[in-house]
């Protein structure tokens, strides 16, 4: 039973890892233009665009 | 030109063509400045759809030198463009970056109505609340599993002990929505669905925590955490739902000028904004612009297309004197107005004061899942008392009822319940998304499925006040001189003459418009004359025609040559929709503001025999009222401004994505595409989704009538009532999902069907 001391906080790790990493994507505006990701990937020769200035010029006002 | 194949675009077409590009002035207005000299424009480009729309559009705007940064959202449908107020070749016009998007895709671009922020905020808390308690409740029934697999004494205690701390502070940022909610109702005096969901899931927590310290073996974290997260994910449904539907019909062109030109007393010109423009101000309109504020007519002679305002179809003439309204649109020539209102007083103002003394259905409507909480709630705890006092006395251990009355309370949480209405909302919703058809609230649903009359506006509505060519008489050489002459006139008939005719038309140029006659051009082989029979031919006759007819002549020096017969034309689908109207069993009605002659020639057209003509429109939002008085559940569906009370005072209401920014707010649906057949579809499929939801409450019910008795006996543990409540929220997420099976059986049905005889139609009395 002595590896529950491990096995539990890495199982809740890993979670933890999951959700703030979909936080983070959520904060970070990469659902903001679902239908135009599903294109731009398709798009050959794109210029980078840096994903925070997107995201603050998608949604500027929302202070996040 | 497109930027993709024909056919492909136009998810969203627009009735009214004559969409005004917003001028530089506007535009400047509507920017916002990020840094000094950087600023930022936000447009809403309806026809974007998709990749090379995006590629074709950034590539294009990056091209100009002011450009800095272009992005296009695909799934609003905007542009956002960063751009530098000064270049190297001078100070930027903000319309030229239209005319990059324009000349780049074929796409119109335009400004749109300004707000949602907040909104979209709530989604973003929604969803972070959906994912800390979707790992809350996964990392919970993960201990909780173990527990019922056979962990014992300590090795259970710590399992719960850490449950216990993952479920705290998932409780709090997830159940906030729920505790906040039942709170306002609470503290309102009434009761909805969140106050037993708050009230369950705070009671089995403490519980559960109570349990837990005196090293107790059942404990109900894992239906805490489960239930929290089935009944967000309800929540964010429903919001999202709301905020697509928000997104698209913000997305429409404003149609209300921000602003106008002031002629200032040493005679420069000046934009402003509407609320700085002051009575006595002089105000210039060119010609195709929207009037901004009333005023009277000093310099200048004019035809204005008033459909808008009072639902007139012909347009109205207007010389120095004459009195204009705002929100109408200047056609032939410029004017100099004298502003008699401000843009608070204006038409729109008196408006906007008849909506608010309108005390709408919507206001007296409570939601359906409110309705069944009013009786749900009181039973349910009633419940879980009695059992405890009875548990209490009979059993004599009290603990022991405590936990029975618990486990009475989360069996009978209304976790099904409250996802039975929204996610057939949600279905059902996204279901008219895809025809077009915009839903603003679940409720607006439900209503809409109540309803026994149907309302309509005629200008704009049943037709789309902009008239059509039905005859032409005269050679075909004089029909192109005709559609030459009318390529030179922003005169809507001149425009719908243009339109019909296909072919080479002779080259012409220096066209005279005389507003409120026609137009007349001097050639080689004399003068040429296209507009009214007095205006184009010396012999007078009296007018042949009349009613709902309007007839424009072409003569050559004063000799009839061609005559050309228009009518408004008709929504697409006009009469099949008002056949399925009647075919549903609902009485259709028409309330205008047009002359009596057209309504009652539209009336007869599309079977509809209840008619009035020339309303104000308290006088409509009056007749709604009297219909309301005597039981009538009423559907308004109507665009102008003088709709908008009628709208609001309508237990339900639709309007065309073409109406009045003030109908389009005041209205419940909005519709995108031009046919008429959305009003039918729309009640068809609220009908549908209504049926939905009473069996989705028939089987919660029925769900309880079973698990209930387990609890109350006293066999409900934790296990059996995950299970039970996991079952219970799929079957009612699954029934809900027939909804797309069974409407579109029912379409292969009806179009099978469709011109079947007709039952005779019943009559309303608007009077």
């Amino acid at each position: 039973m002595n590896m529950l001391i491990y096995l539990i906080p890495v199982a809740l790790a890993l979670g933890g890892l999951g959700l703030g990493a979909f936080l983070w994507s959520l904060k970070n505006g990469q659902y903001e233009d679902l239908d135009g990701a599903a294109w731009r990937v398709l798009d050959d020769d794109e210029t980078p665009v840096a994903p925070v200035e997107a995201r603050s010029l998608n949604s500027p006002q929302s202070g996040k | 030109m497109s930027c993709c194949a024909p056919g492909t675009e136009g998810s969203l077409e627009f009735s009214r063509a004559s969409l005004i590009m917003p001028s530089s002035e506007e535009l400047m207005l509507a920017s916002r400045s990020l840094t000094p000299g950087v600023r930022q424009t936000d447009l809403s480009v309806p026809g974007v759809h998709c990749g090379t729309c995006i590629t074709t559009i950034e590539k294009a705007l990056q091209a100009e030198p002011s450009v800095q940064h272009a992005r296009v959202n695909l799934s609003t449908r905007r542009v956002s463009i960063t751009w530098a107020e000064e270049t190297a070749a001078g100070r930027t016009d903000p319309q030229e970056l239209l005319r990059v998007i324009k000349s780049a895709s074929g796409y119109d671009a335009h400004l749109f109505m300004n707000e949602e922020e907040a909104a979209d905020r709530l989604r973003t808390q929604l969803l972070r609340g959906v994912a800390v308690t979707g790992f809350a409740a996964a990392n919970i029934m993960l201990l909780s599993v173990s527990v019922w697999s056979g962990a014992e004494a300590a090795t259970r205690d710590l399992f719960h002990w850490i449950s216990a701390m993952i479920a705290a502070p998932a409780l709090i940022y997830g159940g906030r929505f729920f505790y906040a909610s039942a709170w306002n109702a609470l503290r309102q005096g009434r009761t909805n669905m969140d106050v037993p969901i708050a009230l369950a899931i705070t009671l089995s927590y403490a519980v559960s925590l109570w349990e837990t310290m005196h090293h107790g073996e059942h404990a109900w974290f894992d239906a805490t955490a489960s239930l929290l997260f089935f009944l967000l994910i309800g929540r964010t449904l429903d919001h999202l739902m709301r905020d697509r539907a928000r997104a698209a019909i913000t997305g429409l062109a404003r149609l209300s000028p921000r602003g106008a030109v002031l002629l200032t007393a040493d005679g420069s010109r000046e934009y402003r904004s509407v609320e700085e423009i002051t009575p006595g101000d002089r105000v210039a309109v060119a010609a195709g612009d929207r009037i901004a504020v009333d005023g009277i007519v000093e310099i200048g002679e004019s035809e204005l297309d008033v459909s808008i305002v009072n639902g007139e179809s012909v347009p109205q003439a207007v010389k120095p004197g004459s009195v204009v309204r705002a929100g109408t649109v200047n056609l032939t020539g410029s004017l100099v107005l004298k502003a008699t209102a401000s843009a608070r007083n204006s038409f729109l103002a008196e408006i906007i004061s008849l909506m608010e003394a309108a005390e709408g259905g919507r206001a007296r409507y409570r939601r359906i899942a409110d309705r069944a909480a009013q009786i749900y709630s009181p039973a349910v705890h009633l419940l879980a008392l009695t059992s405890f006092v009875c548990w209490g006395i009979f059993g004599g251990d009290w603990k022991q009822a405590m936990l029975i009355a618990i486990s009475v309370l989360i069996i009978t949480c209304p976790c099904a319940l409250g996802l039975a209405v929204p996610v057939v909302q949600v279905v059902a919703a996204g279901r008219l998304f895809r025809s077009g058809i915009m839903v603003k609230d679940g409720s607006a649903m439900e209503r809409l499925a109540e309803i026994d009359t149907v309302v309509f506006d005629k200008t704009g509505t049943l037709t789309l006040g902009r008239p059509q060519l039905v005859e032409a008489r005269g050679k075909p050489a004089h029909q192109a001189m005709a559609a030459a002459i009318a390529a030179h006139s922003r005169h809507p008939l001149s425009e719908a003459l243009r339109a019909a005719h296909a072919g080479p038309v002779p080259a012409i140029d220096a066209v005279q418009e005389r507003p409120g006659e026609g137009v007349s051009v001097e050639t080689a082989q004399g003068e040429y004359r296209l507009g009214k029979r007095t205006f184009a031919c010396s012999a007078q006759f009296g007018s042949r025609i009349s009613g709902a007819v309007s007839e424009v002549v072409l003569s050559l020096d004063g000799e009839e040559l061609a005559c050309f017969l228009f009518e408004d034309e008709l929504r697409p689908a006009a009469e099949a929709a008002i056949d399925r109207v009647h075919d549903m069993g609902l009485v259709a009605g028409i309330l205008s503001g047009d002359r009596e002659s057209v309504v009652s020639s539209v009336g007869r057209k599309l079977g509809i025999a209840s008619w009035r003509a020339e309303l104000t429109p308290k006088e409509k939002a009056e007749a709604v009222a009297a219909l309301a008085s005597e039981e009538h559940k009423v559907l308004m569906v109507g665009d102008g401004i003088n709709d908008a009370p009628a709208l609001s005072t309508a237990y339900v209401s639709m309007a065309p994505a073409s109406a009045a920014d003030i109908g389009r707010q005041a209205a419940d649906f909005v519709f995108m595409h031009e046919s008429l057949a959305a009003v039918p579809t729309a009640v068809d499929v609220s009908r549908r989704a209504a049926r939905l939801i009473r069996e989705n409450f028939a089987l919660a019910i029925g769900y309880n009538i079973i698990a209930v008795p387990i609890a109350l006996a006293g066999f409900a543990t934790p296990l059996i009532a995950a299970v039970a409540m996991s079952t219970s929220s799929i079957i009612v997420v699954v029934n809900a999902l027939r909804l797309n099976r069974i409407v579109k059986v029912s379409e292969i049905a009806a179009s099978k069907d469709a011109p079947q005889a007709k039952p005779a139609a019943a009559e309303v009395r608007l009077a």
